[in-house]
């Protein structure tokens, strides 16, 4: 029996490694006959969905096209939408709006998410049960989630009013998270922060992970105190990794939308309208297309240099 | 053995007492994270009233009240109709008239959430199976400008969603593609693509060239070999690679709320605007985030072994 069916699997094996017919036909392809057969599916798809919207936006930002009119005649503008943008005084208000929220949210996540990488690596009982419990807040749905962080901001009922009432005895219904200019565009930091921290903790915790303990006690031998240690050795190795998650929360950041959205809408006023929502507003509200076609590019320019710059001078760090 | 095997470690250990104090702080924090989430879960059971008293009530008497109005929808109506109605016949009936209301219909819940399903798995499939072949294309054979693609094909995640939306409503709308599963299936088919080539490329070079190599000399055509040697053995990656494309079709929010309004609108738009009496009804809303995020919290666990490397796209590799 057991011979058999032994027997069995080698014929079956035999007949599986000497295909029929098929053999001919298949081998007719070459490698770079499958290499493109297989690569191209994905570039045709990115090419229709992604490379072709973007060039019809790099021209309707040249024209004076209104998407909620559709029969009207498409006119050239040239540059006028651009000229117009560089001396708007809202979009400028959006981009420092931008930029504060980029820099406290990355400034915060850094500082956190690095405190708290150097804390678990010293691998206390339990420390990896805890980092995936840590880890959840940033795997949700920012724009489910940003919206009941609305209901934790309510004045009066509201938890994180209560909270801070508690701690500080401030009264809960003095002050307004999201209803406030002031404290407006603090409350959407707080939040991307609270979601995003164990984003460059994760990462800052690979690059600990990374350093050979050699170092340490070889640092140890010569007699190096624990601070010049971690100037000297921890902080150096850990900048590559640190300066890949400031890469991908500053791209994630800079075309922020779901979470802040749902959060404040940009509102109060526009002291929290981020660069996304702002577009938003200029080409689904009031439908100006070319114009926001023209703003829409200005953006992608800035991230795509910006990210490139970027990784040119993380390669040099890397390099060190 | 006093200390001998132990010197070269004992150097760069941290003592008992750092790593007790680290451990309080990361729990502490960890704690505190969970706050918004515990929040949710609990406002899901509590009645409307309860949701919004003042001091916030930790301790209640659980309610399904949340749950009923996520998938229904009512109308007040008359305490003289009340009457004349025949008794409830069911506990959610009998919960929905002590409210001085009765049932109208399901409410469009389910089929958001249903819309999330099939856009979700839709993409992620195709995500997977195109992803797949390209990694292996970029993996394993000489493309002219491959360092060039890839990059292209990373950089098209730089974009802002909004930037390529304005098109995309144009071309959708000329197509009739706007509002309709396919449309967003291949959308975020598109948005994944580059994460899962990115990825699969990352599990594929780790699989050793001479698996294939042995196959292929034991007369396997170079696509059996694909078949046979390399899927079996990048199994896993492909899995947490699914799971990650999953997750992010599940959360997208902004072409979903700008392309979709009704047939294929999915749960993240949809959400928000579960509206009760007076605003906002918190634990309706709390009840659909729960059910909408347990999957993401479940996956995610599922997956923290490669967690870093999907949100890195395989930039690190721990």
């Amino acid at each position: 029996m057991a011979i058999t069916s032994s027997i069995d699997r080698l014929a079956d094996r035999a007949a599986g490694a000497t295909p029929p017919q098929m053999r001919h036909t298949v081998r007719g392809l070459s490698d770079r006959g499958i290499a493109w057969l297989f690569i191209a599916p994905t570039i045709v798809l990115l090419l229709a969905i992604n490379i072709f919207p973007l060039l019809w936006t790099l021209y309707l930002s040249f024209t004076n096209f209104k998407a909620n009119r559709i029969g009207r005649e498409i006119k050239w503008i040239g540059t006028r939408n651009y000229e117009r943008i560089l001396a708007d005084a809202d979009i400028w208000e959006t981009l420092q709006v931008t930029a504060h929220f980029l820099f406290w949210t990355i400034a915060l996540q850094v500082l956190i998410g690095f405190t708290l990488a150097w804390l678990i690596n010293r691998q206390f009982k339990g420390h990896s049960f805890w980092t995936t419990v840590i880890v959840l807040p940033m795997m949700l749905s920012p724009a489910v989630v940003g919206n009941f962080w609305t209901f934790l901001y309510q004045p009066q009922i509201g938890l994180f009013n209560y909270a801070v009432s508690f701690f500080t005895g401030i009264d809960p219904s003095s002050f307004q998270m999201i209803g406030s200019v002031n404290l407006a565009p603090w409350s959407i930091v707080i939040v991307d922060t609270w979601m995003w921290t164990p984003f460059v903790m994760l990462i800052c915790l690979a690059g600990l992970r990374s350093i050979p303990d050699y170092i340490y006690e070889a640092a140890e031998v010569d007699r190096a105190t624990p601070w010049r240690q971690f100037w000297t050795i921890t902080v150096p190795m850990v900048m590559p990794f640190l300066m890949l998650a400031v890469l991908f929360r500053g791209i994630e950041n800079f075309k922020m939308f779901d979470l802040v959205v749902e959060l404040t809408s940009g509102g109060p006023g526009s002291v929290t309208e981020l660069a996304s929502i702002n577009l938003k507003r200029e080409a689904f509200e009031k439908w100006r297309t070319g114009y926001s076609s023209a703003f829409a590019i200005i953006l992608f320019v800035t991230v795509f240099g910006a990210a490139n710059i970027y990784v040119k001078a993380l390669n040099r760090v890397k390099q060190r | 053995m006093i200390g001998g095997t132990k010197t070269a470690h004992s150097i760069v250990e941290p003592t008992p007492l750092a790593k007790r104090v680290s451990g309080v702080i990361i729990i502490i924090y960890a704690l505190i994270t969970m706050v918004p989430l515990a929040w949710i879960f609990a406002t899901g059971f509590k009645t409307p009233s309860d949701s919004i008293s003042y001091p916030p009530k930790i301790l209640f008497d659980p309610s399904l009240e949340g749950y009923v109005n996520l998938f229904t929808t009512r109308t007040r109506q008359t305490p003289e109709y009340m009457a004349t109605l025949p008794p409830p016949t069911t506990w959610y009936d009998e919960l929905v008239r002590s409210r001085k209301m009765v049932i109208a219909g399901p409410s469009k819940f389910g089929e958001r959430f249903t819309n999330s399903v099939i856009i979700g798995f839709g993409s992620t499939f195709l995500s997977v199976f195109l992803g797949t072949l390209a990694a292996y294309g970029f993996s394993r054979f000489k493309v002219p400008l491959k360092d060039d693609l890839l990059f292209f094909i990373l950089s098209t995640r730089m974009m802002p969603p909004i930037a390529v939306a304005i098109p995309i409503f144009l071309m959708y709308r000329n197509l009739g593609l706007s509002d309709t599963h396919l449309g967003m299936i291949l959308l975020y088919t598109a948005v994944n693509i580059s994460l899962a080539v990115w990825l699969l490329k990352g599990f594929m070079d780790e699989i050793p060239r001479e698996y294939e190599e042995a196959a292929m000399i034991d007369g396997y055509t170079r696509l059996q070999a694909f078949r046979k040697v390399v899927l079996p053995q990048a199994m896993t990656g492909i899995a947490s690679t699914a799971i990650f494309c999953l997750i992010f079709a599940w959360n997208e929010y902004a072409f979903a709320l700008l392309l979709t309004s009704g047939t294929a609108q999915t749960a993240p738009p949809f959400i928000p605007t579960i509206i009760g009496e007076g605003g906002l009804d918190w634990p309706a809303v709390a009840a659909g985030a729960t059910i909408f995020l347990i999957p993401v919290l479940v996956f995610t666990i599922l997956l923290r072994k490669h967690l870093l490397r999907g949100i890195t796209f395989g930039a690190v590799r721990k």
